[in-house]
């Protein structure tokens, strides 16, 4: 199914995308700024608040929290950002060339997730700076692969949401009704134990994003976890496949 | 050979009806141009043409290819110029050319010696190195025909290529089509709202209003089916006159178009004072008279009883009176 033109169109999907980021400079700074105040201002806000059931500083357990910010957001511009190609008309020029559709939506979602783990990359290193304890190196590669299936997951997302609205305020409500509470419910700010009310831990339980910070928090840091990382890899495995199957479905369907 | 064959192809959208069941052919080789006014149905059915959208009912074909059923086919033989730009503008005007020669396959030589041979063709090739941001509209359009052309498509596509373009760019831009329509022998299809464009650039032509094609056939013929000269009378009782004008053997056809007629004749300057004549018998005064070649807005309007420009000079107006900063396909 695919031949060497799709991948000649994977590749080009991607270099563009990295041509395109690193000529937007506002984009990269904006990105990595944004949930570095998260890290700086919370970090050291709550250093001094006692969570129950804490192991280690305030920052060590936000960290991870925050790497998947900074992965989930660039992810789920990369997969919105189909809807300015299609407003500005580039979308027509991709969709009109003889490649597949399927390689369309790799190539856009290996160039998002490039530019989302540089990103993550980027905070792991200041974070690790500022005292935060990894647990080494099977850990680490373990939370970059974390890392590449959020941002998968999330570039999915952000396409199922381009294919489905046409224009950009809609993506500002789905942002604020729907990501920031996932957000606040993925433990990313708090642990998730039983001293909280059962119906915010149950409505954690439903939120994937959860088991993405819970998978990075239990293989970047190591300590602070809920459930074993091995088993939240299997979990994240499953959704990721789920929305990208949606995501290539939805933008398969969309027509001009 | 034809290139391009339709048969019934329609397009629906909820309930209103945007292309109606047409059926034409394009000959291989030519300019074939689809003139009418704007939402005729020009844009969807080269949408549906280049496998963009899917058709309601019917089908077409493309280089032999099945729009429906050879879709990654149809995609390889044809190049499409959008109505709005679809360039990467945070690109190079060489980057744009790659990708667009990488997404169709094109082997690295291949691809060096057709954006030379392309962007000398609209002469941007000094420009090549700049972003397309920095581009002029005119500028803009030309490498979008180039990009078009750079895969040596068999059927390169325009929808609408000098809209809101200046006078002289739009005069460059025809000539770019017609040399390319000769040096490759690109068989063109091109939609349009303006006459001229379509009187300068096509041999054969299908007009198009409401999702149907209402006449197809050679420009020359079309203006000769209606007479050799038109005169346009203006006058005190136009339904009087053109009783009386009707019974006249040497004139080829009257038309009663609400406030004024019209009229087809030979040598048409010979013929007014003969008809100012016949108009003082029946005590009808004319008030105003114009004698020309007929263009082919007198054919839009002898097919389908409307001006193709009243609704172009409407459009034009309406978008005039929208509120300030409101400029949908200028803001990008």
């Amino acid at each position: 199914m695919m031949d060497r033109k799709d991948f000649q169109a994977i590749y080009m999907l991607w270099l563009r995308q990295m041509k395109r980021f690193l000529r937007t400079k506002s984009r990269v700074v904006a990105t990595i700024v944004q949930p570095l105040f998260f890290l700086f201002i919370l970090g050291f806000g709550l250093n001094i608040a006692i969570f129950p059931g804490m192991e280690g500083s305030y920052i060590t357990f936000l960290a991870p929290g925050i790497i998947a910010m900074a992965i989930l957001f660039s992810s789920m511009f990369t997969g919105v950002s189909v809807l300015w190609d299609r407003q500005s008309g580039f979308l027509q020029e991709v969709l009109v060339a003889p490649v597949s559709r399927l390689s369309i939506v790799i190539g856009r979602t290996f160039g998002g997730a490039t530019v989302a783990l540089i990103q993550g990359l980027i905070i792991m290193v200041i974070a690790i700076v500022l005292g935060v304890q990894i647990s080494g190196l099977r850990g680490f590669l373990l939370t970059i692969f974390f890392m590449i299936l959020l941002s998968f997951t999330a570039v999915g997302f952000g396409l199922i949401l381009a294919s489905t609205m046409r224009d950009f305020e809609g993506f500002q409500s789905i942002m604020s009704l729907i990501v920031m509470p996932l957000m606040f419910l993925s433990s990313s700010f708090y642990p998730i134990n039983e001293s909280l009310p059962d119906w915010l831990r149950i409505l954690s339980f439903c939120n994937p994003l959860f088991y993405m910070v819970d998978g990075i928090r239990g293989s970047f840091t190591g300590i602070n976890y809920v459930i074993p990382p091995l088993i939240n890899l299997g979990i994240i495995l499953v959704i990721c496949i789920i929305i990208m199957v949606l995501g290539t479905h939805f933008f398969n369907k969309s027509e001009i | 050979m034809n290139i391009i064959t339709t048969e019934n192809l329609t397009k629906t959208f909820n309930s209103f009806t945007a292309v109606d069941h047409i059926k034409f052919s394009v000959k291989e080789g030519e300019i074939f141009g689809f003139l009418g006014p704007n939402g005729a149905g020009k844009t969807t059915t080269i949408k549906m043409l280049t496998t963009l959208l899917y058709p309601t009912e019917g089908s077409a074909s493309i280089a032999g290819f099945d729009i429906l059923k050879q879709r990654a086919q149809v995609r390889e033989n044809i190049g499409v110029v959008f109505q709005e730009p679809a360039l990467d503008t945070e690109l190079t005007c060489r980057e744009n050319l790659d990708f667009h020669a990488r997404m169709y396959g094109l082997s690295a030589e291949t691809r060096k010696k057709r954006i030379v041979e392309v962007l000398t063709l609209v002469n941007l090739l000094d420009k090549k190195d700049v972003l397309v941001k920095n581009y002029s509209s005119g500028m803009k359009r030309r490498l979008e025909i180039a990009r078009g052309l750079m895969h040596s498509p068999r059927v390169l596509f325009l929808d609408e290529p000098t809209l809101g373009l200046d006078a002289q760019t739009r005069r460059v831009i025809w000539d770019y089509i017609k040399q390319l329509n000769k040096i490759e022998n690109t068989t063109i299809f091109l939609t349009t709202h303006y006459m001229d464009e379509a009187d300068f650039l096509c041999k054969n032509i299908g007009i198009i209003d409401k999702g149907k094609i209402i006449v197809m056939n050679r420009v020359e013929a079309l203006k000769k089916s209606i007479g050799n000269d038109v005169i346009t009378l203006v006058c005190s009782d136009n339904i009087v006159l053109q009783q009386r004008l009707s019974r006249e053997l040497w004139i080829n056809k009257t038309t009663l178009y609400g406030s004024f007629l019209t009229l087809g004749v030979e040598r048409g300057e010979e013929k007014i004072p003969v008809i100012f004549e016949i108009a003082r018998q029946v005590n009808v005064s004319i008030s105003s008279v114009d004698v020309r070649k007929p263009t082919l807005d007198d054919v839009f309007l002898h097919y389908t009883g409307r001006h193709i420009r009243e609704q172009t000079t409407e459009a034009v107006v309406s978008r005039a009176f929208k509120p300030v900063g409101f400029h949908p396909r200028r803001q990008k």
